[in-house]
């Protein structure tokens, strides 16, 4: 690779500033005009990982990304700007033509249009804040969605922020726990026994209520029993797809000789999902454990968090977490006196639905544009860097602390025989208590809206979203449903994530669906032609829908023939969801229904 | 390529097929004389398989998969005739016909006739099917990028970056539907890093990126394949030995490009190869002008 060609716009000194803070004195050792020591791609991989937090940086300093700035990232990671751009303009957080705010604006304020803030008030909300002069930028599903209508803040020259984090007092990192969960107190919580009781910014509280024994446990019985135990456990995967974590591992635990990855896959962006937000900002110190301890069993020493841009606290206290484990020698050279280097470096996303896609994501950390791969090979094999990883939910991880601590037998006490162990429940909507509920596998969907308290709103159900944006609508009929992963498959229907989101009947069904709809459109990557034109042409058939109030048979056979494609030939997990949720309100009524014409 | 003594058999509509390990599903069908579309796909190119129009079905596996881009295993059950191939082709094709212009891509016309693709079937007046709408980028005199053409099968940006240039003046930028083409900041294209090897023009299936020569021809309906002859030679700006393959209307040159089968270019030029034919005669100029 000759020269990078870079043009001619400079940054000035604030982008170069806050560049130099983010990448660290460490990694700035390429300047324009400089031959490359070594070819092409070997030199563009050193350094592009850091792409994307310099472009978080820029993003911050000025409100915007210029030219002269991108040149800048450009030339001191030795990135094309034609590549940079590409990657720059893929994410919802980043801009990349300069906004005309005015002075003295500090923020944007993204609000939640997705369902539960959707029918929360979320355009009112809009409306409200555009009314007094506040930048309003719409988003999709914050992550927080047991307090809707949903804020983020994202700063100019001042840090991101979620206000609600303010609202109990307990401002930012410092302080007490500030989470009160619906099942506060209640003796049989596992995954949730510390949220609201431990102290989450304090190793030293940590340690008294139990922590770092699971790991000290699993150093004594050794990395291969560790993968035992978790087979033998029958954990599977909490982020979506209910793959097998045992299996996971040892695989990852197979390969030899070439560096390994262990990755936590916070970006949770799945609408109506915010049970990681609240584990990670109240137990901070069980992920970086239990991500130590997956990093052990698999033999991987880099450890990476991949937390999505609009988490500021949980990034905050993880990253908090991260340092005092370090100092604390958890981390590091001979991590936790287990004779391994284990480091965790912690990422944010930009805002990409698409990145919590382990394919997609493992792009985007590498400083590329967020775009899936089709599988195999897998990421046990070709992973992040295209090295072996094992990539987990938080969920996930958290669960191995109790299985290696009280043995794969006692986990499976708890749950079904195909679906052991405890789940964390995002229940939202028309409930009286939404929020974070952990329940044993096997409870029907009934008992669980009871735990949340009688329906609001008017008090009939219509439907229960299950699984979020990708998974589907059930009706009333569905409360006897046991939560688990063999009967909602047989059900037709998905856990998924865990969300569980209530609708009653007074709700605009038709609005619900089209935004479902709108929200694939605006989520895909674009890569595929299945998903970037099919995602468009079935929001347009439900915007048709709600202009003519219904469809005819024409307009029937394009929704299925779309959703068809979308589930056969699409790349990825996105496509192949993208019309499921849709086609279930079809099926169970919710939608006006046909009309006689044949449009 | 690895020469290897491996074969694997497989079953592709219901006949029995053996072919080297290694072997992609879309040659495996070309072997015994199964025609696929293609759009994405190039032998001079590293498979990126997005388009998703040469999909055929495996047995035992949940969705189809491409296969320009899925190798033979021994005992695969492939089907390329099913209702699922053929429901996905078609979509495809509707899919693009509905949302670019498809005018110069007269290979797909051939298979949107073959399936029975109807791109008018989407959209109301109420709520118009959404095209890619771009002004033609006439920024020099030597290249068209006409984006309203592009289907986004990512072969520009590979023949410009690893796969042959090493250049990377263009990139995809955007996402969804909104994904484009474009250099940094969208910056005409003398002002960014390109060096106008024409590689991009070699390998767009559709037309979105042009000689300015056939932009301008075609603008004023001169443009006559039919009545073109195509002459192959040796490039005679370097030693590197370079096939040329000069096609000529009216006796004069209209374009130029290098059989992609061919050892040294694998078809890919370089700017004196591609455009400096102005030695033999002056500029073409525009009839515009
Ligand atoms: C569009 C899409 C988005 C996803 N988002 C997430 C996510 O935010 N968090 C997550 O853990 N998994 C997500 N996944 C699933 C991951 O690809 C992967 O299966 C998971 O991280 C594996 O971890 P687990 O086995 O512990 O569940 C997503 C998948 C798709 C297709
Ligand atoms: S299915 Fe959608 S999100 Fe997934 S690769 Fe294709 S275009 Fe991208
Ligand atoms: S310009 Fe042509 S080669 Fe490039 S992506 Fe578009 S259609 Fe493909
Ligand atoms: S924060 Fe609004 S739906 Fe999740
Ligand atoms: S030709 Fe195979 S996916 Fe495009």
């Amino acid at each position: 690779m000759a020269d990078l060609f870079i043009g001619d716009d400079l940054a000035d000194d604030i982008e170069i500033a806050a560049v130099a803070a983010a990448v660290g004195a460490t990694n700035t050792v390429v300047h324009a005009g400089e031959r490359l020591v070594y070819g092409g791609t070997q030199r563009r991989r050193d350094h592009r990982h850091l792409l994307l937090p310099a472009l978080h940086a820029l993003q911050n300093a000025k409100g915007w990304i210029s030219p002269g700035g991108l040149n800048h990232v450009c030339t001191l990671l030795q990135v094309p700007p034609a590549e940079a751009y590409g990657v720059a303009t893929f994410y919802e957080m980043f801009r990349l033509d300069e906004p005309d705010y005015g002075p003295g604006v500090s923020h944007v304020t993204h609000v939640c249009v997705d369902a539960a803030c959707q029918i929360a008030g979320s355009r009112e909300l809009i409306a409200e804040l555009e009314a007094s002069g506040a930048q309003v930028h719409r988003s999709p599903c914050l992550g927080q969605c047991e307090r809707p209508p949903a804020q983020f803040h994202q700063g100019i020259g001042r840090p991101d922020l979620v206000p609600a984090d303010f609202a109990a007092g307990g401002a930012g990192l410092g302080g007490s726990p500030t989470e009160k969960i619906p099942q506060q107190g209640d003796p049989s919580l596992r995954l949730l026994r510390n949220v609201g009781v431990v102290d989450p910014t304090s190793l030293e509280a940590y340690r008294a209520n139990g922590g770092y024994q699971a790991l000290d446990r699993a150093i004594a019985m050794g990395a291969d029993a560790v993968c035992s135990a978790v087979a033998g456990s029958g954990l599977s995967g909490r982020g979506g797809a209910a793959f097998p974590t045992g299996i996971k591992w040892r695989a990852v635990a197979a390969e030899q000789g070439r560096p390994k990855h262990v990755v936590a896959n916070c970006d949770e962006s799945e609408p109506g999902t915010f049970k990681d937000r609240v584990v990670m900002e109240n137990d901070p110190f069980a992920v970086i454990e239990s991500l130590t301890l997956a990093g052990f069993a698999t033999g991987a020493e880099n450890g990476w968090i991949y937390i999505r841009g609009e988490y500021p606290l949980a990034t905050a206290r993880l990253q908090n977490a991260v340092n005092q484990a370090q100092d604390a020698g958890l981390l590091g050279s001979n991590a936790a006196g287990s004779g391994q280097r284990f480091d965790i470096e912690i990422r944010r996303g930009a805002g990409a639905y698409i990145c919590g896609e382990e394919t997609a994501l493992f792009a985007s950390l590498e400083g590329f544009r967020g775009e899936p791969r089709s599988k195999p090979p897998f990421p046990t094999t070709h992973g992040l860097f295209s090295e072996p990883t094992a990539i987990n939910n938080p969920e996930t991880l958290i669960n191995t602390l109790d299985i290696v601590l009280y043995g794969a037998e006692q986990y499976r006490r708890r749950g079904t025989e195909r679906s052991p162990g405890t789940k964390l429940l995002c229940v939202s909507g028309r409930v009286t208590k939404p929020g974070v509920y952990e329940v044993e596998f096997g409870v029907s969907l009934g008992e669980v809206l009871a735990l949340a308290g009688p329906l609001t709103g008017s008090g009939r159900l219509a439907a229960v979203l299950m699984g979020g944006a990708a998974g589907s609508f059930v009706g009333p009929d569905a409360l006897d449903l046991p939560l688990t992963l063999e009967d909602t498959r047989e059900r037709g229907t998905t856990l998924g994530s865990g969300v569980i989101m209530a609708f009653t009947d007074e709700i605009d069904m038709t609005a619900v669906a089209l935004r479902i709809a709108e929200f694939f459109r605006n989520e895909s990557c674009g890569q595929c032609v299945p998903c970037r034109v099919g995602t468009v042409r079935q929001h347009e058939t439900m915007l048709q829908l709600q202009t003519a109030g219904g469809l005819g048979a024409k307009r029937r056979k394009l929704i299925e023939d779309i959703s068809q494609v979308m589930v056969d030939a699409s790349i990825c997990g996105l496509g192949h969801t993208a019309a499921s949720a849709i086609n279930s309100a079809f099926d169970l009524g919710l939608l006006p229904g046909g009309r006689n014409d044949d449009n | 390529m690895t020469i290897t003594e491996v074969s694997v058999s497989l079953t592709i509509n219901g006949r029995a097929v053996s072919v080297p390990q290694g072997t992609s599903l879309l040659a495996a069908c070309e072997s015994i004389g199964i025609e696929t579309p293609t759009l994405c796909w190039a032998e001079n190119l590293t498979p990126v398989n997005v388009c998703r129009v040469c999909v055929v079905e495996v047995e035992g596996s949940r969705a189809l998969v491409p296969s320009c881009a899925r190798a033979a295993e021994e005992n695969m059950v492939v089907h390329t005739e099913s209702p699922r191939v053929r429901h996905s082709r078609k979509m495809v094709l509707e899919f693009l016909g509905s949302s670019t212009d498809l005018s110069q891509a007269s290979d797909l016309a051939v298979w949107m006739r073959h399936y029975q693709a109807d791109p008018n079937r989407y959209g109301q007046t109420d709520v118009p099917a959404e095209r890619i709408v771009e002004e033609p980028k006439v920024q020099d005199d030597l290249y068209v990028r006409d984006y309203d053409k592009c289907v986004l099968c990512y072969k520009c940006v590979e023949a410009c970056g690893d796969d042959a240039q090493h250049t990377y003046a263009i990139a995809v930028s955007g996402r969804g539907f909104n994904s484009r083409i474009s250099t940094e900041f969208d910056t005409v294209l003398p002002d960014s890093a390109c060096v106008y090897c024409g590689n991009c023009i070699g390998v767009c299936p559709t037309g979105a990126i042009q000689f300015k020569t056939e932009f301008d021809m075609r603008a004023v309906g001169d443009w006559r394949p039919e009545s073109q002859d195509v002459t192959t030679t040796v490039c005679s700006f370097c030693g590197v030995g370079c096939n040329l393959e000069l096609h000529t209307q009216d006796n004069k040159i209209v374009k130029v490009t290098s059989p992609a089968d061919h050892s040294v270019t694998h078809g890919h030029l370089c700017i004196k190869g591609r455009f400096g034919w102005q030695y033999v005669q002056p500029p073409t100029v525009s009839p515009r002008d």
